[in-house]
């Protein structure tokens, strides 16, 4: 455990210190991007990864986190820090409702059923030009303002912001994941009929996976709007819910890290491939395909699963039981 | 301990449950055979709550519990283990077995957000029960070991395992020993009798006539949804419409 | 009276390309179990080799369509064998995010070479067709039937020829089929070749009354999912009357409610019928 220790520890201090060997601002900024869509996919692996219910609109919950944000502070004068606040609840509350309609369907219906869902929230961002701005969007939404002696409205300001929005995800879904909670999850995926011939309430711990992880959606969206300070409707698209989907397979699905690890290497080979502009899909698609017959656990997921295998093989007669801690093992 | 009275089952035009009334005694073992297709998995279904009657009555201890869903239904005390068990193959033996106590659990989100005292003290008595299920089953000896890399006779006994693990009073077993050489199958037999003198009630669907023979109390024979017999293995041996409809082949072939 | 006749031609119309889609979707279900979403893009492939046949290669209307079916399937045959036969045995959500992956790299390969502009193909027939006091662009009539002309043959292959019967025997039991001797892998390769030919006639149908664009498939394919969902997943009859109860509901949504939302009216069904009843209007295909 003390290699994992050791990692944690590496990748913390130098998403610290990144702000003083970074060559720029920009830098500076495609890092801080990459954190507020890292915390959306980490929402988005909650249902997807550790529950197996692939959720098509969440980029549609980003989406209503941002306007919740870009609305309130634009159109109603709320104070930015009170928007921000109300964007994970609303998105969360919507995402109640919508999780009673559709996790009563399984598998593919449910996914069918979300793209669905997510392409309403698109019409309706589009279409509902007295509430949204239409496509013509949401201007001049204000920077996050200072909290006492701490300033948001500079480039090292911001990205410290969502890098400590991005830590408190990471903590809060590890103590999810690693508990009864996460292990109930998980069961469910592996199989439904199962998990309720054990006493599961399908419904129940499905709905609580999707809301928790449509409140991640909500705060990314809040992020992103304090951070880029526009909004259009196509953040709710699906190909944005598709970027964060690919981000998590290529890290891990269902692994705690692996959307983190996967949406920072789609950021940098995009960083690479920025000559190809709005065509990168035509080299991410056959890429990320090649990854899902390749490597379909992804890489956090390869890695634990070979560390799993090694410590099955280093004992194969232990009489006792690994203690607690060895739990997040199971991921 | 069970009771079942006038199930019916319709899919559709098929009728795969019939009028069944039947009744099970507690730390009884009870098999059901019958030929492919004569509704004994649709029987556990109905019984374990995952799917509903189209008509008719079970009752657990006297206890109405036609309808509920099936994790209700395992809370009061029923489990159940599928003809091939859907273990998640990249996570230990012991990992597998954690969440089978989750029923008798409280913790919920909040605990796990603040990392309570409940949750811990719920964590542990899941490993434990999990520990405990697993050395009642004799297979302490592979808690670490992946589940995707277990043998077919030791994935029969985890599923056992694991549907110790909600603490059940009544166990349904569908196929406990298919697919499993001999040897595993008086062994799986063994484990049978020792859960059984624990005092839970085993209901079982098998076809290996010989297992069934010595392992029941009572036997049930279905045929096309129907009841067409109930008994002591002796007399299911010498009843007339059951030989006709089921054992002559099987027995024929047999011997 | 003639407002009506307008809306209930306008619905056969749109109903009728939706079910066209939506049976190629259907029968991908019905063989794979693998949502296709993807197919959405060889719609708009077809369109796409319509358009290229007719303005760079000078060929007419009938000659494009033909193309753009060949095209269609073969770019079905292609992602069949190379994307979703190599992930059979994947978790059941790595089909999906592979389907949704070829979408969207289709979209940008055309948009590459297109770029994003709308684009529009000329109808073979653009005259205005009277009868008593009612009035029907000829597009729209050929439309509809060369739908329901393209339907019958399917039901015709898929019921009365050997070849076809294979499909529908693989769908029903997968294990049976390839039991009596029937290549499962084929099959796949088959259905899929049909249903991306049926989605390339069906948008060179549409694209004269629409427009040509790299995400013109988007909408539709939701849709499309919207009618095999309510018609049941895998149901050849349940798609053709799904899809034109969609395109009803749409042409008349949009007349007494209002254009702005009628491609939402689709999937507020969706949402209102899937709330009533989880297993879809007519669950015999459903899993």
């Amino acid at each position: 455990m003390s290699v994992r220790l050791a990692i944690t520890a590496l990748a913390i201090g130098l998403a610290l210190v990144f702000p003083f060997i970074a060559p720029n601002d920009y830098y500076l900024s495609v890092m801080a991007l990459v954190y507020v869509n890292a915390l959306a996919a980490l929402g988005l692996n909650l249902t997807a990864g550790y529950t197996g219910q692939l959720n098509l609109a969440h980029g549609g919950f980003v989406a209503i986190g941002a306007y919740t944000v870009g609305l309130l502070t634009v159109d109603y004068g709320t104070p930015f820090w009170i928007a921000f606040a109300l964007s994970g609840v609303v998105a969360a509350g919507l995402g109640f409702f919508v999780g009673l309609l559709s996790l009563r369907l399984k598998g593919h219906y449910f996914a069918i059923f979300t793209l669905c869902v997510g392409s309403v929230i698109t019409l309706l961002i589009e279409k509902w030009d007295s509430l949204t701005h239409g496509v013509v969007g949401v201007i001049g939404i204000p920077a996050p303002p200072g909290l006492g002696p701490i300033r948001f409205d500079t480039s090292i300001g911001q990205y410290y912001l969502v890098l400590a929005f991005l830590l408190l995800g990471l903590f809060v879904m590890r103590r999810i994941v690693d508990s009864l909670v996460g292990r109930t999850f998980v069961a469910i995926r592996n199989s439904e009929d199962l998990a309720e011939a054990l006493g599961i309430d399908l419904m129940r711990n499905k709905i609580l996976a999707f809301v928790i992880s449509t409140f991640y959606a909500g705060v990314s969206g809040a992020l992103y709007a304090g951070y880029v300070r526009f909004l259009g409707p196509d953040i709710a698209g699906v190909s944005r819910t598709f970027d964060l989907l690919s981000a998590s397979v290529l890290g891990g699905l269902g692994t705690l890290t692996g959307p983190v690890v996967g949406t920072i290497i789609v950021a940098w080979l995009t960083q690479y491939l920025q000559f190809l502009q709005d065509y990168r899909m035509v080299v991410f698609g056959p890429l990320l395909i090649l990854a899902l017959i390749l490597f379909p656990r992804g890489i956090v997921g390869s890695l634990e699963l070979w560390a799993a295998r090694r410590k099955a093989m280093a004992e194969p007669r232990a009489p006792q039981a690994a203690p607690l801690a060895g739990a997040s093992e199971n991921a | 301990m069970l009771d079942v009275q006038g199930l019916n089952k319709a899919f559709g035009g098929l009728r795969a449950v019939r009028d069944i009334d039947a009744s099970f005694e507690r730390g009884k073992i009870t098999a059901i055979i019958g030929p492919n297709g004569a509704g004994k998995t649709t029987f556990f279904n109905l019984v374990a709550g995952a799917i509903r009657p189209t008509s008719g009555r079970i009752l657990l201890k006297g206890e109405e519990m036609t309808g509920l869903r099936a994790d209700l239904i395992a809370r009061r005390g029923v489990a159940r283990t599928f003809q091939t068990t859907a273990l998640f193959d990249h996570a230990s033996v012991l990992d597998n077995l954690i969440v089978g106590h989750r029923l008798r659990t409280r913790s919920g989100f909040w605990d796990a957000l603040i990392g309570s005292g409940r949750l811990a003290a719920e964590e542990r008595e899941c490993r434990r029960k999990a520990e405990e299920a697993l050395d009642f089953v004799g297979l302490s000896h592979i808690g670490n070991r992946l589940a995707a890399d277990v043998s077919q006779d030791e994935r029969k006994r985890i599923a056992f395992a694991l549907a110790l693990t909600t603490e059940p009073e009544l166990l349904l077993a569908d196929e406990p020993a298919g697919g499993v050489n001999p040897d595993e199958t008086n062994g799986l037999a063994a484990l049978m009798r020792k859960i059984v003198a624990t005092g839970v009630t085993l209901i079982l669907i098998e076809h290996k006539m010989r297992m069934v023979m010595e392992l029941a109390d009572k036997i049930i024979v279905l045929d096309h949804g129907e009841k067409i017999a109930d008994g002591t293995p002796q007399d299911i041996r010498s009843h007339q419409r059951v030989i006709d409809a089921y054992l002559g082949a099987d027995h024929a072939a047999a011997h | 009276m003639v407002i009506f006749f307008q809306q209930v031609l306008n619905g056969l119309t749109v109903g009728s390309v939706y079910a066209l889609v939506a049976l190629g979707l259907t029968l991908v279900y019905g063989i794979l179990h693998v949502p296709n979403f993807s197919h959405g893009a060889l719609y708009m492939i077809g369109a796409y080799a319509a358009f290229f046949a007719v303005n760079s290669l000078g060929a007419n209307y009938w000659l494009a369509m033909l193309a753009a079916a060949a095209v269609a399937a073969i770019m079905g045959v292609v992602s069949e064998r190379l994307v979703f036969a190599r992930l059979k045995d994947a978790p059941p959500m790595h089909d999906m995010i592979a389907a949704i992956a070829l979408l969207l790299f289709f979209e940008a390969a055309v948009q590459a070479y297109w770029g994003a502009e709308f684009h529009r193909l000329a109808p073979p027939f653009p005259q205005i067709v009277r009868a008593f006091s009612l009035t029907a662009p000829a597009q729209r009539l050929l439309i509809i039937a060369a739908a329901f002309g393209l339907m019958l043959a399917l039901h015709l292959f898929l019921n009365r020829t050997w070849i076809g019967s294979t499909i529908i025997a693989t769908a029903q039991n997968r294990q049976g089929a390839a039991l009596v001797g029937i290549d499962p892998a084929f099959v796949s390769t088959l259905t899929f070749a049909i249903s991306g030919a049926i989605a390339g006639v069906a948008a060179v149908l549409f694209a004269p009354i629409n427009l040509i664009s790299p995400t013109m498939g988007d909408l539709v394919i939701t849709k499309a999912f919207v009618i095999i969902i309510l018609g049941g997943m895998g149901s050849v009859g349940g798609a053709i009357l799904g899809g034109l109860i969609i395109g009803f509901a749409e042409s008349f949504g949009a007349f007494y409610i209002s254009t702005d939302y009628k491609d939402i009216i689709a999937f507020a069904l969706l949402i209102l019928i899937l709330s009533l009843r989880p297993q879809g209007l007519f669950p015999q295909g459903a899993r």
